[in-house]
């Protein structure tokens, strides 16, 4: 967190206004860094006191899936910041029952409880937000 | 309309940075803002002073330095994105500053839209 925390200047301009944040997730969580870094903007979204939610679609839904080892890829092991979430209010995870489908993936191989959506239902609270950032 | 970009693609590889390039260039013709434009994952890769593409090839770098001072646009390159990959304040190109990234979220915050370009 520490590396990353470094640019927040006390958030004064910004205090009072909450806005709604979606970060839709849809790569792999290995292969590319979108996923890792994607989630050091969201952690850091927390800071400032919004309204965050996250959305996992395609090869998304991997970045949740239980019981990852990467010791092979000698790459680090970042999943178990999925379970942190929760700490940092951030509890709005909806996952793509398509891409779900697709993996041959259930809610029970995932880290975290999720709410599970079809993509019509996620495509309504895309339209709901003030800001939709997409890794 | 105030515009926040976020440029997430390293420039020639990607259009990304071109794309965002034309898209800064026409909103500011209509009459719009554009407050900051912010580098994340390789588009950091944008903001070395030490590019130099050949001289038949537009100069993505030196066109958002350009456009920067023309128009007081905020460029942000996140630290923790640049330091992975070797960006650093002594090689920036005029206009561009290494900042965290709270920037992108206060320009979310801050901006009527935010607008992503990459893959």
């Amino acid at each position: 967190m520490n590396e990353t925390a470094g640019g927040i200047d006390a958030p004064e301009e910004t205090s009072g206004t909450v806005k709604k944040f979606m970060f839709v997730n849809r790569k792999a969580p290995y292969g590319t860094v979108y996923a890792l870094e994607g989630l050091e903007v969201v952690l850091i979204s927390a800071a400032f006191d919004q309204d965050v939610s996250m959305v996992f679609i395609d090869d998304g839904v991997y970045e949740l899936v239980k019981g990852q080892n990467t010791k092979a890829i000698d790459v680090k092991n970042f999943s178990p910041i999925y379970r942190a979430l929760e700490g940092y209010d951030i509890e709005k995870l909806y996952v793509d029952d398509e891409s779900l489908k697709a993996r041959g993936l259930t809610t029970e191989r995932l880290l975290v409880p999720v709410e599970v959506l079809n993509s019509a239902q996620i495509g309504e609270l895309m339209d709901q937000q003030d800001v939709v950032i997409s890794f | 309309m105030k515009f926040g970009l976020m440029i997430n693609e390293g420039p020639y590889t990607h259009q990304a940075s071109d794309t965002a390039f034309k898209f800064a260039t026409a909103a500011l013709e209509k009459g719009h803002q554009i407050h900051r434009v912010f580098f994340y994952h390789d588009g950091v890769n944008n903001a070395t002073r030490l590019t130099e593409p050949p001289q038949d090839d537009r100069h993505i770098v030196n066109r958002w330095s350009k456009l920067a001072e023309q128009h007081g646009i905020d460029l942000v390159v996140c630290v923790a994105a640049a330091l992975r990959r070797g960006i650093k304040d002594e090689i920036l190109a005029k206009g561009f500053r290494i900042s965290g990234l709270g920037q992108l979220v206060e320009s979310g915050i801050q901006a009527d839209r935010l607008v992503v370009f990459g893959d």
